[in-house]
């Protein structure tokens, strides 16, 4: 009973940051605030869905799986992330900034 | 109920990730449109029951077609803005909509008579699936049907398409890198190359061993669960593309020479024709493997592995042939 609590606790936060990260890079203004709320999607919220789903699978098979494919992302998207942000920084993309100066950034 | 609620929102995705292709003019956003295309075609066959098709799916054209597309387009180098931006129309708009109105018509039409999804009176159904489903697990002891059909009841089909892939791979190397095989040593065309990045690095050394060895799983474990020689192939040149992308494509062709993987491309195709000319050899017709063991199902079961790692080896140097050949090129 417990676990079905937390497990759908986890389950709706994770989709509610899905719904989140999904309006921020429709809404913010650059690439790298963009990519602020892509990194939520990738990480915190497929983090949730999958601690939920392994709470409902109990301990299976599926449940290691399920484990495996945290791990991967674990390791791959804020590694994917931080490859877009380099490769953005290096192509000399500028943050924008509040100031309307493009100047400021450099 | 909820199958329903999953295929429409597939489905509603796929049509507007379409939509989407058609009228976006950018093209490395059209690219990464097809990979997302690939990859909810590749859910929709696995709510179809078809994970060996979802696999092959979401590896080729979510994984490798990406890769190589962005390797075309870094080719290429086109301006964003495509080239029909400034043509003149020649035609009426309302003569493409005449035809696809009536030939969408027709077709919709033609769906009327099409029984439902997997209904049992389905011709589909009917033909020799049944005599698949009944007997494949005693005549050649593979669990997975569909690696049974794929490599020994349809075994000339499936050389076919090996050899297909091989000659992919040839013309890709005499269109693109013949007459310019010698590479000049240019050390200051270096730029292109991602700067040494410890991140990167450190996550590349530890996936790429992990990808490997799931190839390497979906390989050998094809014969019981989804996977076989198509997908491993892809998924072992995935492996070598990442270390390429993230290490430069020199540290690459170190570890695999380019004038190995046209061998290894050969030896692929080789490797399935032989099976066949062995189990001619035996007495058996081409490409029968029930001569190579001891009893039928322990040949069957030999010919399907050999035949898969021939798929294998080919399809994973044509692949890895075609992004050496882009990426190749883009750097000189």
């Amino acid at each position: 009973m417990i676990i079905d609590i937390l497990s759908w606790i986890c389950l709706l936060a994770g989709g509610a940051l899905g719904i989140v990260g999904g309006i921020g890079i429709h809404r913010f203004p650059d690439f790298y605030s963009r990519l602020h709320a892509a990194g939520i999607t990738d990480t915190l919220c497929a983090m949730l869905i999958l601690l939920g789903l392994g709470l409902q699978a109990g301990w299976s098979l599926a449940a290691f799986k399920l484990a495996l494919i945290f791990m991967f992302l674990f390791f791959t998207s804020p590694t994917a992330s931080h490859a877009l942000a380099n490769a953005a920084q290096h192509s000399g993309l500028q943050p924008r900034l509040d100031s309307d100066k493009p100047e400021v950034g450099s | 109920m909820i199958d329903i609620v999953i295929d429409v929102t597939l489905l509603a995705f796929l049509a507007i990730t379409a939509v989407a292709t058609l009228h976006l003019t950018n093209l490395f956003a059209i690219v990464m449109l097809f990979g997302v295309f690939s990859l909810l075609s590749a859910g929709l066959f696995v709510v179809m029951d078809a994970p060996d098709v979802a696999f092959t799916e979401a590896a080729v054209g979510a994984g490798i077609s990406t890769v190589l597309m962005l390797a075309t387009l870094a080719l290429v180098k086109r301006p964003q803005k495509p080239y029909y931006a400034e043509a003149p129309r020649a035609h009426r708009p309302w003569l493409p909509l005449v035809v696809v109105v009536i030939t969408g018509s027709a077709l919709v039409y033609g769906t009327w008579d099409i029984p439902g999804f997997g209904a049992p009176e389905a011709p589909a159904q009917t033909h020799v699936a049944r005599y698949y489903i009944d007997n494949a697990l005693q005549e050649t002891g593979v669990p997975n049907i569909v690696t049974a059909v794929l490599a020994s009841y349809r075994g000339f089909d499936t050389l076919g398409e090996v050899v297909v892939v091989y000659t992919a791979g040839v013309a890709v190397l005499l269109l693109i890198v013949g007459g310019a095989q010698k590479r000049r040593p240019d050390p200051g065309m270096r730029g292109d190359q991602m700067r040494p990045n410890l991140i990167l690095h450190v996550i590349a050394k530890f996936l790429i061993p992990l990808i490997i060895l799931f190839a390497l799983y979906v390989q050998f474990h094809g014969d019981f669960g989804p996977g076989g020689g198509f997908q491993a192939g892809v998924i072992f040149s995935a492996a070598l593309i990442l270390y390429a992308l993230v290490f430069g494509l020199d540290a690459a062709e170190k570890i695999i020479p380019s004038r190995w993987l046209h061998k290894l491309a050969a030896l692929g195709v080789v490797i399935y024709a032989a099976v066949g000319v062995v189990s001619l050899l035996l007495g058996g017709n081409y490409l029968d493997y029930t001569l190579l063991g001891s009893n039928q199902v322990a040949g069957q079961h030999l010919g399907i592995l050999l035949v898969e790692l021939g798929v294998g080896i080919t399809v994973a140097s044509v692949m890895l042939i075609l992004f050496f050949a882009f990426a190749g090129r883009a750097r000189k």
